[in-house]
């Protein structure tokens, strides 16, 4: 039961197959037998998550019935959660227990979904690989030699190995998307301002968005119609009306027209990749679609404006963590500067100081125009770039990664690891949905497809991707061997 | 651009880290190569294009001048290090 | 040599909203240290910031007020720097883009003279919370509950050239800014705060000199004493052929002298950028204009209108609209005495002494406009005489009976039944015959003499007119 999706699982709970206590229960043993080896969970919430199924079960019995009630998910780390705690991945907040709920969180109580913990994650979500995490790497369940990409790697790897039947990620550059790729499951980053951020902790405030790790881009769905829609406590929350992405996903895509950029095809993409990207064009055409070439001429800069707009937001939306009001305080400090320096160098790793001090740098005096602004004038042009773009394509595809998932302590210098999301990042810049769905495996590993839609444009992404999963199975293969571990 | 030491402690001064001299030089380095990273953007000319802080182009909303927030200094106060007669304690602050 | 001091001011004031500038807490003064500080206010992980929409509209009418250039498209930013009472690391303010551009306002010299100040801009921003430094075992203690208040930081140019044109300024500004109802503005209590950029010059010199903040100034009479204090320092070291440093120094009222503050100068570099969690503010002519049709008469206005319609003469209407209390105060005193210039001189000498001699602000003073009104009103029907009428005004201090009810009750009513009158007027007559007499031999001076004796006679209650009247009837 435990490997189905959402969608399954909710006509199960509904026709009364199974409770959400049994449910949740079979997902808490699980969890018991392999988070030890993938450490996809920095908590697991098990006397919570049982009586948040019980009253899922009496909800039901009453006659309430929602396709997300007495689900078994797991919430990324990132986001607060009231009385649990809640650490960002970070020494910072090892012992930081919220003392609220983020909007995410109470929306899919709400719903009636059940918690079954916390995922490990990159420190406050820099990274690639889920190698930075204080509480230590997360493992893929494809090989647990490998990483299971990151930011949002503990959710990615819960997901791919039965461990939730779905989470939640954030997505500043890839972080959803990415670790979706590598752990051959579905990944969605919604338009920025589409999901509320309240209570999401902050990595780089006008990149951040939420959205679901899942089984399918029918899942995806199902929890973007409990988490999308305005928020008054997000500034950034647009009001919009939010459309029932479950109702179009199966919109016939005859007449899609899908435009792949020239320059996500280029040097660097493995050749194995590409192949399962091109199988994938292939079966869009096989249902109507036709496919034209792009150009995104300023896409290659995109890693460059990336790194100086997300580390300066950072560098500020991490001032907060001085040892004052919450979290770590360095023992006996000298004086006040000796108490910020040692808190806030013994609290946070090396990625997350490095981002700091290139985020400092770029905002001081003297540099803001050629490095700031520079980085926000490019971001602009690359905007521009996807409006021309779908001035003649409905959706845009290419790879979600140049390669499959890589080893464990594979890539130690932090530049290799930033061109990771060569091909994510644009997306964030510009504030676009998308989403990362299987395609082929290539060497016996995920490969991640990366659709990418216009402003607001979620529906259509995620029909585009059902399609493809109605089509094809790639995103039913599952991990082999994981179940004879123990 | 490259980076010397006293700049890396000045930046880390601003942002409030301590670089040991064990560190520096990594720190120096890894700092250097990212820079050098972000310089790729000087290749483009961006003469008369507007920044984009926000991918949306929308503006802020307002919120009614109204109290919402209860006193919950007791349950506040229990996340922080050191707390003293509803303060929270820091080292000697001098002005 | 002769030197020409050169003065700039900051000015902030914390907005009267009931919530604060990004969260709902409370912005109430005096309440419990850390009560009205929530999750956004403490910088909780994951907490936003909402715009107070009253917080933009006063920001709004005070630029009106001073005929500034509003800014349709303002836009926040992040000032970045580390301080235990700035719980997010920054402080959200407006660098390029400020709510209220520029602007000016007139200052009126003691000696009668007009100046226009300019004002550079006014910003919209959330104040800190403090640092208390009693001794926790050798630790501060925080309190975050001002964390957030909003506050409008005004800038004037450097148009300021004596300490007594920066209070005039500071008090124009209040005064305003008071008339607007945007502030509290109690510099004591901290809702009105100056810092002042001080500089001299060699007169005739058109390049500014090096200038020093000073900031701590918590009073009008510390801003004069504090900027005179400063000039007189600036000037001492550069006659002595030194230099001054520019620097931010701390203004000790005590000592009453500036001096240096010690913390390590690595130059400021605050960092600023556009605050993401926040959109552009975005407004358009109509709420303009809709504010601007909701402002009340300011003092100019008002000192004009109280020229032409009260015949009041420059000094008194000055002094009268200073503040909106003492203005609204007077006019309800016109309004129900019925007779300005009587209640212009009431409320200028009497009242005001009253309130000079006890400190009192007139919100303190336990004679409302209403009866003074009343008092007025029984001078002009003749009820009471304008000197009994210091008797009443005195009794009214501790009693808050109603006007006529003190004269009832003091027995204080004049007396003008002509009867009585007439009754001691023949006792004058019989009491004083020699004066009589010169009277009937053509002194006509005496017939004052007679008159007071009377009113001696009668406590001050008779009709002086009456008296007087009769007495020269009786004598013919």
């Amino acid at each position: 039961m435990i490997e189905k999706t959402v969608a399954e699982l909710s006509a199960a709970l509904a026709a009364g197959e199974i409770s959400s206590v049994e449910l949740t229960q079979a997902y808490l043993d699980r969890i018991k037998q392999y988070n030890q080896s993938l450490n996809a969970y920095i908590t697991v919430c098990e006397e919570e998550a049982i009586a948040q199924a019980r009253a899922a079960d009496e909800a039901r019995a009453k006659g309430e019935n929602s396709p997300l009630l007495g689900i078994p998910l797991a919430q990324k780390d990132i986001f607060c959660t009231e009385g649990v705690t809640t650490t960002c991945g970070s020494r910072m907040l090892e012992n930081f227990i919220s003392p609220y709920d983020a909007t995410v969180v109470e929306r899919l109580n709400k719903a009636g979904a059940v918690m079954l913990g916390k995922t490990n994650m990159d420190e406050f979500a820099m990274g690639s690989s889920n190698e930075t995490s204080y509480f230590g790497p997360v493992r893929n369940p494809w090989d647990v030699k490998r990483v299971p990409g990151g930011s949002s790697g503990g959710s990615a790897s819960a997901v791919a190995a039965d461990l939730c039947a779905i989470a939640t990620g954030t997505d500043t550059g890839g972080s959803i998307r990415q670790p979706a790729a590598f752990c051959g499951i579905t990944g969605f980053k919604p338009s920025y301002g589409r999901v509320s951020r309240w209570g999401m902790i902050a990595f780089a405030s006008s990149l951040d968005q939420a959205g679901p790790i899942a089984k399918s881009a029918e899942d995806a769905a199902l929890m973007m119609n409990v988490i999308a829609g305005l928020d008054e406590k997000d500034s950034t929350s647009i009001d919009r009306p939010v459309e029932d992405y479950a109702a179009s996903l199966n919109d016939s895509l005859d007449g899609l027209r899908i435009g792949i950029p020239k320059q996500h095809f280029a040097e660097g993409l493995n050749a194995e990749v590409e192949q399962s990207i091109r199988d994938a064009l292939a079966e869009y055409e096989k249902l109507g679609a036709t496919i034209t070439e792009i150009d995104l001429p300023n896409n290659h800069l995109s890693v460059s404006a990336y790194y100086v707009v997300a580390p300066a937001e950072a560098s500020a939306n991490l001032s907060r963590y001085d040892g004052v009001r919450y979290g770590y305080r360095c023992d006996n400090p000298a004086d006040l500067e000796d108490m910020y320096k040692r808190t806030r160098s013994e609290g946070f790793g090396d990625e997350v100081k490095r981002r700091i001090m290139v985020g400092t740098y770029a905002l001081s005096a003297g540099f803001y125009d050629a490095y700031y602004r520079k980085a926000q004038q490019i971001r602009r042009l690359i905007k521009q770039d996807f409006n021309e773009a779908f001035k003649q394509v409905d959706v845009i595809i290419g790879p979600t990664s140049p390669h499959t998932a890589f080893e464990l302590g594979a890539k130690t210098d932090p530049v290799t690891m930033y061109l990771e999301d060569i091909y994510t990042i644009a997306v964030n810049l510009a504030g676009l949905p998308g989403i990362s769905i299987p395609a082929a495996p290539a060497g016996g590993l995920p490969t991640g497809l990366h659709i990418v839609g216009n402003d607001f444009a979620e529906a259509k992404v995620l029909n585009v991707a059902h399609q493809l999963q109605r089509n094809t199975d790639w995103h039913k293969q599952k991990p082999a061997g994981l179940g004879q571990e123990a | 651009m490259a980076l010397d030491k006293s700049e890396v402690e000045k930046i880390a001064h601003l942002a409030r880290l301590h670089i040991s001299d064990a560190e520096a030089d990594e720190v120096t380095n890894r700092i250097t190569d990212i820079l050098a990273l972000i310089d790729q953007m000087q290749s483009v000319n961006t003469e008369g294009v507007e920044p984009l802080a926000h991918p949306l182009d929308v503006v802020q909303r307002l919120r009614p001048d109204v109290v919402t927030e209860e006193n919950q200094r007791e349950v506040l106060q229990n996340l922080a290090p050191a707390t003293e007669d509803g303060l929270f304690l820091v080292p000697r602050v001098i002005e | 040599m002769e030197w020409e001091t050169v003065i700039g001011l900051e000015v902030h004031v914390q907005l009267n909203t009931q919530s604060k500038l990004f969260s709902g807490s409370a912005t109430q003064f005096g309440a419990e240290p850390n009560t009205q500080a929530n999750i956004f206010d403490l910088a909780l992980p994951g907490t936003l910031p909402v715009l107070n929409e009253l917080a933009l509209a006063k920001a709004v009418r005070f630029g009106l007020a001073i005929n500034a250039e509003i800014g349709k498209r303002s836009v926040f930013d992040r000032k970045n720097y580390f301080y235990p009472d700035l719980p997010k690391g920054y402080q959200v303010s407006q660098l390029d883009f400020p709510t209220v551009g520029k602007g000016e306002l007139t200052i009126v010299m003691d000696d009668g003279s007009e100046k226009v100040i300019g004002v550079t801009r006014a910003h919209m921003e959330e104040d800190a919370g403090k640092s208390l430094h009693e001794d926790f075992h050798g630790m501060s203690g925080i309190d975050l509950n001002r964390a957030g208040t909003p506050l409008l930081e005004i800038v004037s140019e450097p148009d300021l050239r004596s300490a007594k044109e920066a209070v005039a300024y500071l008090k124009k500004l209040h005064s305003i800014i008071r008339y607007l109802d945007i502030s509290d503005a109690i510099m004591a209590q901290g809702s009105m705060r100056c810092d002042a950029n001080v500089s001299i010059r060699p007169k005739g010199e058109t390049e500014f000199g090096t200038r020093t903040e000073i900031k701590n100034i918590n009073s009008f009479r510390f801003v004069e004493k504090a900027i005179n204090y400063e000039v007189q320092r600036q000037q001492d070291v550069l006659e002595d052929g030194g230099r001054i440093v520019q620097e931010t120094r701390l203004y000790d009222s005590e000592r009453d002298e500036t001096r240096s503050m010690r913390s390590k100068e690595v130059a400021n570099d605050y960092r600023y950028f556009p605050e993401p969690d926040l959109l552009p503010v975005v407004i358009d002519d109509a709420y303009i204009e809709a504010i601007r049709a909701d402002l009340p008469e300011l003092p100019d206005e008002k000192k004009a209108r109280f020229m032409s319609e009260f015949g009041l003469n420059d000094y008194d209407a000055g002094v009268l609209v200073a503040s909106r209390e003492m203005a609204e105060y007077f006019e309800k005193v016109v309004e129900i005495g019925g007779d300005a210039k009587l209640a212009a001189n009431w409320v200028s000498s009497e009242l005001q002494g009253l309130l000079n001699k006890n400190d009192w602000d007139i919100s303190d003073c336990p004679i409302e406009a209403e009866r003074l009104g009343s008092l007025i009103a029984r001078i002009k029907d003749d009820t009471i005489s304008g000197k009994i009428a210091k008797t009443v005004f005195e009794a009214m201090l501790e009693d808050s009976a109603s006007v006529d009810n003190i004269i009832e009750s003091k027995g204080l009513k004049q007396v003008t039944d002509s009867g009585a009158i007439e009754a001691l007027v023949d006792e004058v007559i019989q009491n004083n015959p020699d004066q009589v007499q010169q009277f009937k031999d053509g002194k006509e001076q005496v017939l004052g003499f007679l008159v007071g004796q009377a009113m001696k006679l009668s406590q001050g209650k008779a009709n002086p007119g009456q008296v007087n009247k009769l007495l020269r009837e009786k004598m013919q």
